[in-house]
């Protein structure tokens, strides 16, 4: 396992490589990818037992991302887990790549195609209940904007996931707070989501979603026995990028050439600190 | 659902009648299930509705009901289905294909989970309930979905044939059955997916019809025989997609004029399709739709409506006589 400072360092490796891609293809979800990279980075390099190598096993853990447009920051997670090489990733969004702008299966690592909001949990909850009817011991995560919150096909699925005590299955929810015409709170408020969680019958776990600790932590295993388990990690949106963060502009704004170039020297400063501060 | 004058041709033509498709499905799926634990039907508080209460208590582990939820009811069978499973996901059509018809798109077929999406009670099966019970539109809609194949059983030996068919083509598939008792209807008995069946020969007109309505368009055939000497071809299309080009453009070549007939809204059905076809080819033929015209629909039962549309014996036989005219 990566100790905390190389996980802290993949962290920052996986923010630069986001940035890059998504100014390179001229199109992605910076905000959000940003919001959520550190749990990627967790369930990809601490949680999951899957690689390229066992992804054909029916035993494997899943992983769904709910918040399909958060794909670039998935794609750079593969890639360095190999997946893929990382050289695919200069075809994203071309004409007849199979990179396209949300997940889908064509790309290896990649469970199901999302895209849609409001998608991910139903089929998690089938996902979470083919593995006890097999007794795979599979975990099954998906990933969740807290703006995507509002889809009511979510609460169904939460229904349905405490009343077959599925603690197999984690939802974790991105609260960055923003969404693309604004705040969450003014948008559609979605909270307090801890309590709407716990009253569907679900163990809930609030976390800072950019403590790796915590959030190791967090997804380790169910909040509660029988019960399915959701996560609210508070993130920020842009998060590690000073002119990004908490800016409901970046939901899907393309760096450019000099907005990319001050976002590298930032990372390059917290990668230096970083490497700095353990020797 | 038949007149007395049709109920004896029928018994004159030697027609049996079976029992409801949606039964036969049951029966089909039931036997399926025990034979292969990875069997599973998915329902929305439609056991009852879907003829399941018996699959339920013989094999309660291979049935998971997600209450009245029809969207969680498809992602959770797509879900199941990437996992090995082989879902039947059964709910009222009406609900299924609109309520759920996101699901359908990306997470069924998009995502090419092969789920069988079952469709029960479709088309006006629930009559008097009215328009929120009816589902006329869900030709359309699946039919302009990308791998999603489109199946509508005529009688129950079509039925049990969808039914093993769907569970063996490991692709999304929707099954569309109603209510109603049904005449098991002559012709092939070989039949596969995307090939029509040739329910009764001739060369006059063909009737090219789907579901329940083809035992209606079977006996208009066998009336027009008797009162006018014609011989109409009937065409059971099970398969709306992939649908039989071959068959349909025989008989716009081969037959004087085409009557397609479906339980369906006139727009973007079985008719369309056909009639798409038929002007690409460069084909000439007299062609008339038969379905449910874009209005509010009348109420009434399925006999009713389908009376009132002409989509009975005594309706498509006149319609015949006017298009030979």
């Amino acid at each position: 396992m990566l100790s905390d400072r190389d996980l802290a360092l993949k962290s920052l490796q996986y923010r630069l490589q986001t940035l890059e891609l998504i100014h390179s293809a001229g199109a992605g979800h910076t905000g959000g990818g940003l919001s959520c990279l550190d749990i990627l980075n967790v369930l990809y390099n601490r949680i999951l037992r899957v690689s390229p190598e066992t992804f054909g096993d029916a035993a494997r853990d899943r992983y769904v991302q709910s918040k399909g447009h958060a794909v670039e920051a998935l794609y750079v997670v593969l890639a360095d887990r190999g997946f893929f090489p990382f050289s695919d990733l200069e075809t994203v969004c071309h004409y007849e790549s199979d990179y396209v702008g949300h997940p889908t299966r064509k790309i290896p690592g990649i469970e199901q195609n999302t895209g849609a909001l409001g998608h991910g949990l139903p089929i998690c909850v089938g996902m979470a209940l083919a593995a006890r009817m097999d007794r795979t011991g599979s975990r099954v995560f998906t990933l969740l904007g807290d703006g995507e919150i509002a889809e009511g096909s979510n609460w169904e699925a939460a229904m349905a996931g405490a009343h077959y005590k599925l603690s197999n299955l984690t939802a974790i929810v991105d609260c960055n707070t923003l969404q693309i015409s604004g705040h969450t709170s003014q948008v559609m408020n979605s909270e307090p989501l801890d309590e709407k969680f716990r009253a569907f019958g679900w163990g809930v776990r609030v976390v800072d979603g950019h403590d790796l600790a915590a959030l190791t932590e967090a997804l380790s295993g169910p909040a509660e026995a029988d019960k399915p388990t959701a996560v609210i990690a508070r993130t920020i949106k842009g998060r590690g990028v000073s002119f990004m963060e908490n800016v409901a502009k970046w939901h899907h704004g393309v760096p450019s050439d000099a907005e990319l170039a001050q976002a590298r020297t930032e990372i390059a400063a917290a990668i230096a600190a970083l490497k700095g501060g353990a020797l | 659902m038949f007149s007395p004058e049709a109920v004896a041709l029928a018994k004159e033509c030697g027609l049996v009648m079976g029992r409801a498709n949606l039964e036969e499905f049951a029966a089909t799926l039931e036997a399926l299930a025990r034979a292969d634990r990875n069997v599973l039907a998915v329902t929305s508080d439609s056991r009852g509705s879907g003829k399941l209460a018996p699959y339920g208590k013989a094999l309660p582990e291979q049935i998971v009901e997600v209450g009245i939820a029809e969207q969680n009811l498809v992602g959770v069978a797509a879900g199941l289905a990437s996992c090995g499973k082989k879902v039947f996901a059964v709910s009222p059509a009406c609900f299924l294909t609109a309520r759920s018809l996101e699901q359908i798109k990306n997470d069924v077929a998009y995502s090419d989970n092969p789920v069988t999406l079952v469709g029960i009670s479709a088309g006006v099966s629930y009559g008097a309930l009215g328009t929120t019970h009816h589902s006329l539109h869900d030709f359309a809609v699946l039919r302009a979905i990308n791998n999603l194949v489109v199946v509508a059983p005529a009688d129950n030996a079509e039925t049990a044939f969808a039914v093993r068919a769907a569970a063996a083509l490991g692709k999304p598939v929707y099954l569309r059955f109603g209510k109603a008792a049904v005449y098991s209807l002559p012709g092939d008995k070989d039949l596969a997916l995307g090939r029509a069946r040739l329910v009764r020969p001739g060369s006059d007109l063909a009737f090219i019809a789907s579901g329940e309505t083809v035992a209606h368009a079977h006996l208009a055939a066998e009336k027009l025989a008797r009162t006018h000497g014609l011989q109409a071809r009937v065409l059971s299309l099970h398969s709306i997609k992939p649908l039989d080009s071959a068959a349909v453009l025989a008989a716009a070549r081969e037959c004087r004029a085409v009557i397609t007939v479906e339980e369906h809204l006139v727009n973007g059905g079985l008719g369309e399709a056909c009639a798409a076809l038929i002007a690409q080819s460069g084909a000439r033929c007299r062609l008339h739709i038969a379905g449910i015209p874009d209005e509010p629909t009348v109420s009434g039962s399925q006999a009713d409506i389908f009376r009132h549309y002409g989509l009975t014996m005594e309706g498509l036989h006149a319609a015949a006589l006017k298009l030979l005219a």
